[in-house]
């Protein structure tokens, strides 16, 4: 969907961005993340043409974003900032209606995908529509920067450090939401973090840069396990274990786990698909819960049975599989 | 109460005066908006021009204003149009700067949102930098119209009207009551016009197009009366100091004694002679001694029907001031009758013309009438000599403090420029100053106000009027009249030398036929 060749960008000969190149396909989510001054808001920028490329080429949907005018290419492609940028003297109607309005839609279809919006980012249209930025708190506001930017449906959302001015409890709730969001979108995203927590969590592939320079490209898996050299595994060495308990699902590490099922209990049980951590985050707090944990595949088919330690044992394992490759 | 008295009985000009310092403030700060949002937004999209901009409109605001006016007056005349140029001129820095500022002070994430979005770059001017910076524009458009009333009443030193006539002619005429008839519709006008403009701020955006289109129908409509009633032929404008239009041996005695009518405006004697020589305005009050008369190529008008009375210079002493040093009595008799018309005109000439130093040109006539002419005025003085603020009244009161001080033993100072009869009259009364150079029509009419009785009985005779005055002034006031200095420097009207051989008007009868024959 989107399609980087050697793009650059250069500050008075000194280069932000150095001749990268990548892919993103669509419905994908890529995470850019580096140290500051990397160039990944740079590399962002240059994808709605905020900023010049020095040279290099993008295209969008097999399209050179040079061939529409830039005021066109935007109001196709969604964008969220940290500071969000609600318009103050506007609703939160309004500011929703937006690029829906400058793309001439009908008004009654625009007031339909506003409220549609609110309800789908968890802001009631009958209490929020009408309110004022100021009136809401960081996280509403976030949250109605995300429907603005989804409201003309745009195949392509930009996030830039969208939830950088957020608590750290704000964060991590809005992340799990746009996580679940997501899913249902299917949009082609590409999300600028420092948070390296986030990216692994959000991101289907990951993008790290430094210096201007693309340092790995890989699915969240590839660089937390696998990094290809030494800065990319310095880059994860902070908070080493939480991540990689992070990255790996329940489903990863089935291979190794015995295989007990549970017909009768009705006990609440955990997906396949959650990650290690959010399970032993969740299970490890009391005894019995570390004892006895119930996985339910997908399709709600197989109830399997495990522990706390058999699936750190069978954690381990799974680690050693990335070593040998 | 007193002043409430004077607004009622002239609450007519009063009005009147409030309506035009209205329409003064209106036009200018109309003009001062349009061109200084307009500017300010234009700027903002190139800020490396906006600080030297910026900069040159700040300094126009440190012209004194006095000085815009008088500036302008050669390029644009007396009247409304030079007002509403130097106004235009002082309201537009707050206003340009508070707009260049308030865009540039909105947020920044809005706008990269905005631009991110795709909104084209004039929809976020108008859409969101617009509307978020209007608080402070408005602040900026408030703090000039409120500044603008102010400036306003400035403006009428050159003939624009508007409550600064009342004003000034207060000054000049040491009339507080006439003063307070200006200053205080003024200040009513410029608090009214903050309060309006508050509550119309919050309103401002919803009603921005009713608002547009109704100043501009306004506007419009004040503009092209301003040039209609500029276009408008006139016959002949006349320019008069304040102290002229009120006194009672000035305007309104002529126009009885006449049966005269001119069309006429208010001007700081100051910009009196500019403006005639501008051709700004036809005919003047003035002096027959005035240096500047044969300088500018103007011709005195003769007083043909006898109007104005003899008004001989003489020293005015207090009596106080008289007994305590009796020496001043022969030093200042020296002066008497040396002093001719012609003389007293080449002394003016070559202060107002050749913009010699008063204290050479004094000194230099002295010298050639054989006085001495040393000047030590050092620590506290004796005596105090005051003037009024003319040409001649600095070299007469310069003359005097010369000889006073080479003749006696007595230190002099000098406290000149005193605005007016009146404010000289008071002041010598209650000791301010001890003496100062007075003409007799003017004590005669002035300061003892003869009624029509005693003007007949004492007629045009020079010696009788000097004698009646000295007279009286020492029974009412105790004040001495010393002997006249010599020459008569009467009141008179004034007009271009090329205009007066055009019309053929040698005298002020000749001007009133004149204006009957249009």
């Amino acid at each position: 969907m989107i399609e980087v060749l050697e793009l650059t960008k250069h500050y008075n000969d000194v280069p932000a961005v150095n001749a990268i190149s990548f892919q993103v396909a669509e419905g994908e989510t890529l995470g850019l993340i580096g140290t500051s001054g990397c160039g990944k808001t740079t590399t962002l920028k240059m994808l709605n043409r905020l900023i010049k490329p020095t040279s290099g080429r993008v295209s969008i949907g097999g399209k050179d974003i040079r061939q529409s005018p830039p005021e066109q290419l935007r109001q196709h492609i969604g964008y969220v900032i940290q500071n969000i940028g609600l318009f103050p003297h506007y609703t939160v109607a309004d500011n929703i209606a937006v690029v829906p309005r400058l793309l001439r839609w009908k008004e009654k279809r625009i007031s339909q995908r506003a409220a549609e919006l609110l309800e789908m980012v968890g802001l009631p249209p009958e209490k929020f529509a009408q309110r004022y930025p100021h009136e809401l708190s960081g996280g509403q506001q976030q949250r109605v920067g995300l429907a603005r930017a989804l409201a003309a449906n745009p195949p392509v959302v930009l996030l830039d450090e969208p939830f950088g001015a957020l608590d750290q409890i704000t964060r991590r709730q809005i992340q799990q939401e746009f996580k679940r969001l997501g899913g249902l979108l299917h949009k082609t995203m590409v999300l600028v973090t420092h948070d390296v927590f986030e990216a692994i969590t959000l991101c289907d592939r990951i993008c790290l840069m430094d210096q201007g320079n693309i340092q790995q490209i890989g699915t969240p898996k590839d660089l937390v396990f696998a990094g290809l050299n030494d800065f990319v595994r310095d880059f994860f060495q902070t908070n080493r274990f939480q991540l990689e308990l992070q990255v790996t699902r329940l489903q990863d590490l089935l291979p190794w786990l015995p295989h007990k099922e549970d017909r009768e209990s009705h006990a609440d049980g955990y997906q396949t698909s959650q990650s290690l951590l959010e399970v032993l985050e969740d299970a490890g707090t009391s005894a019995a819960g570390a004892s006895q944990i119930t996985m339910i595949h997908p399709d709600n088919t197989v109830r399997q049975i495990t522990s706390c330690e058999d699936l750190l044992l069978a954690f381990y394992q799974y680690k050693k599989t990335f070593q040998l490759a | 109460m007193q002043l409430w008295q004077f607004f009622v009985s002239h609450q007519q000009e009063i009005l009147q005066q409030t309506i035009t310092h209205l329409v003064l403030t209106a036009i200018s700060t109309t003009i001062a908006i349009l061109v200084g949002v307009s500017t300010g937004l234009v700027l903002t999209r190139y800020p490396k021009a906006a600080n030297q901009v910026i900069g040159v409109v700040s300094v126009i605001q440190t012209i004194p204003s006095v000085a815009l006016l008088g500036f302008l007056l050669p390029v644009l005349g007396i009247g409304p149009e030079p007002a509403i140029v130097a106004l235009f001129l002082y309201a537009l820095l707050p206003i340009l700067r508070n707009t260049y500022t308030g865009i540039e002070e909105v947020d920044r994430s809005v706008t990269e949102a905005a631009k991110g979005m795709g909104m084209p770059n004039r929809q976020i001017l108008l859409k969101v930098e617009l509307p978020l910076a209007i608080p402070v524009i408005f602040a900026g458009i408030r703090t000039a119209t409120v500044a603008t009333v102010g400036i306003a009443t400035l403006s009428a030193l050159i003939g624009s009207g508007g409550l600064g006539t009342f004003i000034f002619r207060g000054i000049a005429l040491n009339n507080v009551d006439m003063i307070l008839a200006g200053a205080i519709p003024a200040a009513a006008l410029a608090v009214l016009l903050d309060f309006g403009l508050g509550l119309l701020q919050p309103q401002v955006l919803r009603l921005l197009k009713p608002i547009l289109v109704g100043v501009a129908i306004i506007f419009l409509l004040l503009l092209s009366q301003v040039v209609l009633s500029n276009l408008r032929p006139q016959p002949l404008k006349a320019g008069f100091t304040s102290e002229f239009v009120e006194r009672a041996d000035g305007y309104p005695g002529l126009q009885q004694h006449y049966d005269l009518s001119l069309d006429s405006v208010e001007l700081d004697p100051g910009l009196m002679y500019e403006a005639i020589r501008e051709k700004k305005v036809d005919v003047v009050s003035g002096f027959t001694t005035d240096g500047r008369i044969d300088a500018y190529n103007l011709t005195v008008l003769e007083d043909d029907q006898q109007y104005f009375p003899p008004y001989y210079a003489a020293p005015v002493v207090r009596g106080a001031t008289l007994r305590k040093y009796p020496q001043l009595q022969p030093a200042l008799a020296e002066l008497a009758g040396k002093l001719s018309d012609e003389t007293m005109i080449q002394l003016n000439d070559r202060v107002d013309r050749l913009k010699e130093p008063t204290q050479t040109v004094v000194q230099d006539f002295l010298n050639q009438s054989g006085f001495k002419t040393t000047i030590n005025r050092q620590g506290k003085p004796d005596i105090i000599i005051g003037s009024k603020n003319f040409t001649e009244q600095y070299l007469l009161a310069e003359m005097m403090g010369i000889v006073i001080e080479n003749s006696t033993d007595l230190d002099v100072e000098l406290n000149t420029g005193l605005a007016g009869t009146k404010i000289c009259f008071d002041a010598l009364k209650k000791g301010a100053i001890d003496l100062y150079p007075e003409y007799t029509g003017t004590g005669l009419l002035v300061i003892l106000q003869a009624d029509e009785k005693t003007l007949d009985e004492v007629g045009q005779d020079r010696e009788d009027v000097f004698q009646y005055v000295q007279k009286e002034s020492k029974q009412r006031h105790d004040l001495a009249w010393l002997p006249s200095f010599g020459f008569n420097n009467s009141y008179a009207l004034i007009m271009r030398t090329e205009d007066t051989k055009k019309r053929d008007i040698l005298s002020i009868s000749d001007l009133k036929r004149y204006l009957e024959s249009l």
